[in-house]
């Protein structure tokens, strides 16, 4: 047994664990659990604990149900918010067949695949979201907390109660964490996770998004990352910033070029812009993604990449003196944080390093505002659009034969299957603006 | 661990048994010619020297340990009751001593002072620094009352910084003395546990690993500036 695994029991043993959760990730995002109790816990660490896959949302056909969750020991944490009487700690696990293969249906797998890749090209993939979500009254009850027009200092208040509780909380789980603000929106907040590598940054997401709706429901509110909830105000999105290091040398920098950029940050930005549309079904996965997407709300719609233009796609922060070196990152600014962070993150890394491949050219940066540029004016500048519906979205992930290798055939098939599945419920609703708008005068 | 030295070769068993009770790594040597002979590289981690039977012998095996320009510290001598007066103008020769025939218990727990006196404690069990206190048996960290949830390897960086107090790290030191090995991300790594660590320790702690500017890390106050506590330096 090595040392990781001896740490954990011993850990489990000492501060009285009663119950180690082993979490793992659906292909559409949602977080899956199961708990074991400490006399199983060495077996867990040493042949994994079996399990139905067949109930797992893409995961596998009947025949081949019974699949095993391998626990990764350095991922073990003790979950704050269930008090130190009878302590729960939980670890991530990686899914396998019983062979030990890894199981290809397994978001975490696909990463960590992805990853490698980048590897044997000598690259670490660093990752750092700017996470945005709402606070509401309750699940089915979309009504802001502050913006109900009475006691706007007291329910602020709670808000940023709710917001300093879940970074106290964030951060005993060795999740720091960067800025947090109010957002635009009614009860939209941000809070901005410090880089770290990208394996670890999903898993931080999933924990991110637990831990802001557990400490939402203990004060008896409901946080949601839904990406668009209101109808009219700014839609939550998951802006990531991207950054590849060359053992500790950050690739993407270069002091010589106007823009800070080497060639390696040039190509992966021009890569990014290039698959821009197919990997959008993985980074914008639902239906209510692209009501995000629309224009008037700060949100990428075109495709373009600029310096200080928060209309564009990918940014390129300005770095702060004396860290420019180290600083050098893109930010993305499509994904919304009701992505799979394993699958967005995957195909994000994927289109940056088909670009460095293949040598991309990056387009010239888009100096206009371009919400007020004309369709010719933006045709004439050669830029494109993001797709404007998961119909678009799923079509051009369809023919792409990188998001296709990038999520592996399991992966993709499902996935593509799940969206149009997705997208034709939607498509037969009848919506309430519908009615408001035809039922009286048709 | 280092090796003790053991005179005479073959020692008393009852020696040999109490030594290896005890978990003491040890060599028996025959006469100071083979004492010098055999030293390890990093040196001899003290000596057990039985004067009881062959007193003259034991004497300049003891002579060799101390010569000025090499001391060995941490020499304990064995000796009957009757050999008391031999030790008069002898004080220079060793560290501590114990009557023979000893107590197994006695002769385990002079030798495990002088081992701590002489900073050779071999297996420390726990490390504390200020509120910070680390159970290396255990696996657990406490400030104070409030345990430190911890992942395995924020664990091993915190016992490494605490275990090297006031030492500035660079980041790749850090890396292949923590780590161990070349670890893939390079000297980031650091830069990441060394967050997720303050995050953890909390906002009062936090400052107990400080940034180095261009150089690395450093945990707690240097041996230099003892003049404020390092309690009171670290809220900052």
């Amino acid at each position: 047994m090595d040392r990781q695994a001896e740490y954990v029991l011993r850990t489990v043993e000492e501060r009285g664990v009663r119950f180690v959760r082993l979490w793992f990730t659906d292909v559409l995002g949602k977080l899956k659990s199961f708990s074991i109790t400490p006399a199983e816990l060495e077996l867990a660490l040493e042949e994994g604990m079996t399990f139905d896959g067949s109930a797992i949302e893409g995961y596998t056909r009947v025949q081949e149900a019974d699949m095993l969750a391998r626990p990764d020991a350095a991922t073990f944490e003790i979950l704050p918010w269930r008090g130190n009487d009878a302590p729960v700690a939980r670890m991530f696990c990686d899914i396998t067949h019983f062979d030990g293969t890894p199981f290809a249906g397994d978001p975490r797998h696909v990463l960590r695949r992805n990853l490698e890749r980048a590897r044997e090209r000598g690259f670490t993939f660093f990752v750092s979201p700017e996470m945005e979500y709402f606070y509401f009254r309750s699940e089915t009850d979309p009504t802001p907390l502050d913006n109900g027009g009475f006691f706007d200092l007291t329910t602020q208040d709670i808000a940023s109660e709710l917001r300093k509780q879940t970074i106290i909380t964030l951060e005993a789980m060795g999740i720091p964490t960067e800025y947090s603000f109010h957002e635009n929106g009614p009860s939209q907040h941000e809070i901005d996770l410090r880089y770290t590598d990208a394996l670890s940054m999903a898993d931080n997401v999933m924990t991110f998004r637990l831990v802001v709706k557990e400490v939402a429901r203990l004060h008896g509110v409901h946080a949601t990352f839904m990406p668009k909830p209101i109808e009219g105000a700014f839609g939550s999105g998951m802006h990531t910033h991207l950054s590849l290091f060359e053992g500790d040398t950050n690739a993407f920098h270069d002091a010589s070029n106007e823009y800070g950029l080497s060639k390696t940050g040039q190509a992966f930005i021009a890569g990014i812009l290039h698959h821009a549309r197919e990997i959008a079904a993985v980074t914008n996965q639902w239906v209510n993604s692209y009501k995000r997407l629309v224009v008037g709300y700060e949100a990428p719609v075109y495709v373009c990449w600029a310096r200080n233009n928060r209309s564009a796609l990918v940014r390129l922060p300005p770095a702060k003196q004396g860290h420019q070196g180290d600083a050098t990152r893109l930010e993305f600014r499509a994904p919304d944080p009701a992505c799979n962070p394993y699958l967005a993150f995957s195909v994000m890394l994927a289109a940056g390093m088909r670009g460095i491949e293949q040598n991309y050219a990056l387009p010239p940066e888009a100096l206009n505002n371009i919400y007020e540029m004309s369709g010719e004016e933006r045709e004439a500048a050669g830029i494109g659009s993001l797709p404007s519906s998961l119909r678009e979205a799923t079509d051009a992930m369809a023919s792409s034969e990188l998001v296709r290798d990038a999520l592996g055939e399991h992966v993709f098939e499902y996935f593509l299957r799940n969206k149009r599945a997705e997208w034709d419920e939607y498509s037969v609703q009848v919506t309430p603006w519908e009615i408001r708008e035809f039922l009286a005068d048709l | 661990m280092t090796t003790l030295l053991v005179f005479p070769d073959p020692p008393p068993p009852l020696l040999a048994q109490t030594l290896d009770l005890a978990g003491f790594a040890w060599k028996a040597v025959g006469n100071a010619a083979v004492a010098a002979a055999t030293e390890p590289s990093e040196g001899w981690g003290g000596a057990v020297i039985c004067a009881d039977d062959d007193p003259e012998c034991a004497f300049s095996v003891c002579r060799t340990l101390r010569r000025p320009d090499a001391r060995l510290d941490g020499v304990l001598l064995l000796l009957t009751g009757t050999q008391l007066a031999a030790l008069e103008h002898r004080e220079d020769l060793f560290d501590d001593f114990c009557l023979s025939p000893f107590h197994p218990k006695e002769l385990e727990a002079r030798l495990r002072h002088l081992q701590f006196r002489t900073g050779r404690v071999a297996n420390p069990e726990v490390a504390a620094y200020a509120e910070l206190i680390l159970n290396f048996e255990t696996y657990q960290a406490m400030i104070g009352d409030r345990p430190l949830d911890l992942t395995y390897m924020e664990y091993e960086l915190l016992k490494f910084f605490v275990t090297h107090p006031g030492k500035v790290f660079t980041r790749e030191q850090l890396l292949s003395r923590v780590w161990g090995y070349e670890y893939y991300g390079g000297a980031r790594t650091v830069d990441v546990h060394v967050r997720r660590l303050r995050a953890k320790l909390g906002e009062e702690q936090a400052g107990l690993i400080q940034t180095v500017r261009s150089v690395g890390y450093r945990f707690g106050q240097t041996r230099w500036n003892g003049a404020t506590s390092p309690a009171s330096a670290a809220g900052g």
